[in-house]
């Protein structure tokens, strides 16, 4: 459903007037047997600023990751030697809590529900654009904080009670469909973060499929009105080629 | 391998020679212990008679001495039928009886024999065969001896008509039971042939063969019946992945050539970093709606292939139609269209619910694709879409109905396939593949996927059996 087309532009961060996510530098383990995709991955990683390591079998990528020095491990599910749901079945086994993410060929709901079960924190099936897997990882990263947590979110002059269900900005009250809420919520949770169509579908809607039509950029434009309309200063960004970012763009 | 050798291996004969070789086994030990026991009886009968007769001639003699008993055996050995006596005197001259040729020293030693002899009137007749008998010596006081005896031959004979009898129709058993068991193998073995030659056939490539069905509703026929109904669905497996074969073949290989295509003619003609990067922002957007077909694809063969069997629950289609109508409503807004959900809760339905979603979603996304907002039909008022999840006896139906220019009846058949999009349609976006995978996913469940006049409009209904899909379903 999204259109990635912007690569670049991303990788470079963006054009003059994108907005630009708070990035902070990871450390990532890429477990992946076929060699061109992970030094694809590994490159990609550190062109945007992050440092990124490759291992091409299960048992190496087992060893690194054990070091634990790294933030996130990106595992593909088919590796030689141990499989990727083994991999993290024995990390997990070992008391090591690093987030993973799991890339597959194999994209139907049970086998995401099989990863997930196995230990996995995402799925992503291939083929993948880097701009979607980015932004997951970001967000992976970002989950040991514990910011979900909090029971109060701001950005800037706006602010969602998750006890109380209200919005307001700048003090004034903004009332919102309960799904507009929880779109609001997953992006403030993630506040600063990219979070691409597909992330909130899944997180949002808990759908798992292709809507065809970008029904997503809909609500988001619904939700811009209700937010940003009237503000000098908008807090709903669209990130081009990759999905949307909620921040504070005064700072 | 002969016919006959062929025949000798089947089970059914196997079988046959098993039951054959127990049941001669249990007649014969039954006929031999019969023929015995009654040889014994008659034995026993003959010790009896023998035994009366010496105490009777012995009381005799007690009573009359030698003289006496002469007479009384001579009167008793004249008798037709009579028994076999002899009397001699200590030194083995014969006084009375009927016996003679017993061969020599017979007399010396009382008590129980069995002995060839003859009778004292068959005694010069050299041609009378010997007769056997058993008989008993008893001492008389006084150095007497008497002998009493029966002939055997009588008990002889009817031992050997019970020994023949029972060697015959054991005989026959075996003949009787072969034949049958010969018959009822080449029966079986006929139609066992006609099915491997069926199978054969099959496995050559014919996948239209049938095993033949006698009509008899045994166990082969049961075999035969069930082992159709699974060709039959290998059969439409078969041609559902031909199908998909066929349409990846044909409907993938445009966008590919398409994508082809634009590259080399980038690389030909492209100048500035610009134009590079539009050809290659061309290239992403052309391999994600490659991979979306693809997806799509995949799905579609697995919800045919019934593989998402495996992950139902029981949950409520009301909910779905709400949570569906509550995703695309913003879209038909934004182009002037109302959308409407009609669904009273609960309405609980088994399957999977990603799937029923998905479906859903697809009929909903077509319906605002192909509606416009202002019909000269509605009289200007806005055009509606509504979704109903409600019940109809034993099943539950997702219903979208719109008032867009709807399905000629004839073409409504042909757009549930893979990849069909009507004339009118080119324009859109899309796969062509949204009423497929919907019907394939109502198919997957046991129920399927209409389409009918709104009038006007199209109302695309799915129909789900409610307790899911029943196991044995093809």
């Amino acid at each position: 459903m999204t259109t990635y087309s912007d690569i670049h532009a991303r990788l470079s961060f963006g054009r003059a007037g994108d907005a630009q996510p708070d990035r902070v530098t990871m450390r990532l383990l890429v477990i992946e047997d076929d060699r061109d995709a992970a030094e694809y991955l590994v490159k990609a990683f550190r062109e945007v600023g992050h440092v990124a390591d490759a291992a091409t079998d299960g048992d190496d990528g087992l060893a690194m990751a054990l070091d634990g020095q790294y933030d996130v491990l990106i595992v593909d599910r088919m590796l030689p030697k141990r499989d990727g749901l083994a991999l993290i079945g024995a990390l997990r086994a070992k008391g090591m809590e690093t987030p993973a993410l799991i890339l597959s060929a194999l994209g139907q709901v049970d086998d995401r529900v099989k990863g997930l079960r196995a230990g996995g924190d995402d799925y992503l099936p291939k083929p993948y654009s880097f701009a979607e897997l980015l932004a997951r990882v970001e967000v992976l990263s970002r989950r040991r904080i514990g910011r979900s947590e909090e029971t109060v979110l701001r950005v800037g002059d706006l602010e969602l009670d998750r006890l109380s269900h209200q919005v307001h900005r700048a003090g004034d009250e903004i009332s919102l469909q309960p799904r507009e809420f929880r779109l609001l919520e997953y992006l403030m949770q993630h506040a600063g973060q990219v979070v691409t169509r597909t992330m909130l579908l899944e997180n949002v809607w808990d759908y798992h499929f292709d809507p065809q039509t970008n029904v997503i950029d809909v609500h988001i434009s619904r939700l811009r009105s209700k937010i940003d309309k009237g503000f000098s200063q908008p807090l709903l960004h669209t990130v081009r080629g990759a999905g949307y970012m909620i921040r504070d763009g005064a700072r | 391998m002969t016919a006959l050798g062929k025949l000798f291996r089947t089970t059914t004969f196997k079988l046959t020679l098993v039951y054959l070789t127990v049941f001669a086994l249990f007649a014969a030990f039954l006929l031999g212990y019969f023929a015995l026991n009654t040889r014994r009886l008659i034995t026993e009968q003959i010790t009896d008679t023998v035994n009366a007769e010496i105490t009777g001639l012995s009381e005799q003699y007690r009573l009359g001495g030698i003289r006496r008993l002469v007479v009384v055996v001579d009167a008793r050995a004249r008798r037709p039928g009579s028994s076999l006596y002899l009397v001699t005197t200590f030194a083995g001259e014969a006084l009375a009886g009927n016996v003679t040729s017993l061969p020599p020293g017979t007399l010396d030693n009382p008590g129980w024999i069995e002995t060839g002899y003859r009778r004292l009137d068959e005694a010069d007749a050299a041609e009378h065969p010997e007769h056997h008998a058993l008989a008993r010596v008893f001492q008389l006081p006084g150095g007497f001896r008497l002998l009493v005896g029966r002939d055997l031959d009588e008990r002889e004979r009817l031992y050997n008509i019970v020994l023949s009898a029972g060697r015959w129709s054991i005989a026959i058993v075996i003949v009787l039971g072969l034949a049958g068991g010969l018959f009822v193998t080449r029966r079986v073995l006929r139609r066992v042939d006609a099915m491997t030659e069926t199978a054969s056939t099959i496995m050559r490539g014919n996948l239209g063969g049938r095993l033949p069905v006698a009509g008899t509703g045994d166990e082969l026929d049961r075999l035969g019946e069930n082992l159709n109904v699974m060709l039959d669905r290998i059969e439409a497996l078969m041609r559902g992945l031909k199908e998909v074969s066929d349409n990846i073949a044909h409907d993938l290989k445009t966008p590919l050539t398409r994508l082809r295509n634009r590259t080399e003619q980038a690389l030909r003609s492209a100048k500035t970093e610009n134009e590079y990067r539009a050809a290659l922002e061309n290239t992403i957007e052309e391999s994600d709606g490659l991979i979306r077909t693809f997806n799509a694809l995949l799905m579609i063969a697995r919800a045919e292939s019934g593989q998402a069997r495996e992950n139902m629950s029981e949950f409520d289609a009301a909910e779905i139609a709400h949570d569906v109508g509550e995703l695309y409503e913003p879209l038909a807004e934004e182009k002037g269209i109302v959308l409407k959900v009609e669904a009273e809760t609960p309405v609980p339905v088994k399957g999977n619910r990603e799937l029923i979603s998905q479906a859903l979603a697809n009929l909903v996304d077509n319906a605002i694709k192909y509606t416009e907002p202002r019909n000269e039909q509605l009289n200007g008022a806005p055009a509606q879409i509504v979704v109903r999840a409600l019940w109809e006896g034993d099943r539950i139906l997702l219903t979208v109905s719109d008032s867009g220019p709807g399905i000629p009846e004839a073409e409504r058949g042909r757009v549930v396939e893979r990849f069909v999009r009507l004339e009118q349609s080119r324009s859109q976006p899309g796969s062509g593949l949204g009423l497929s995978l919907a019907s394939a996913v109502a198919r997957l469940h046991g129920g399927e996927l209409t389409l009918a006049d709104n009038q006007p409009g199209l109302k695309s209904i799915i129909a789900l059996p409610r307790g899911g899909p029943v196991q044995s379903a093809g």
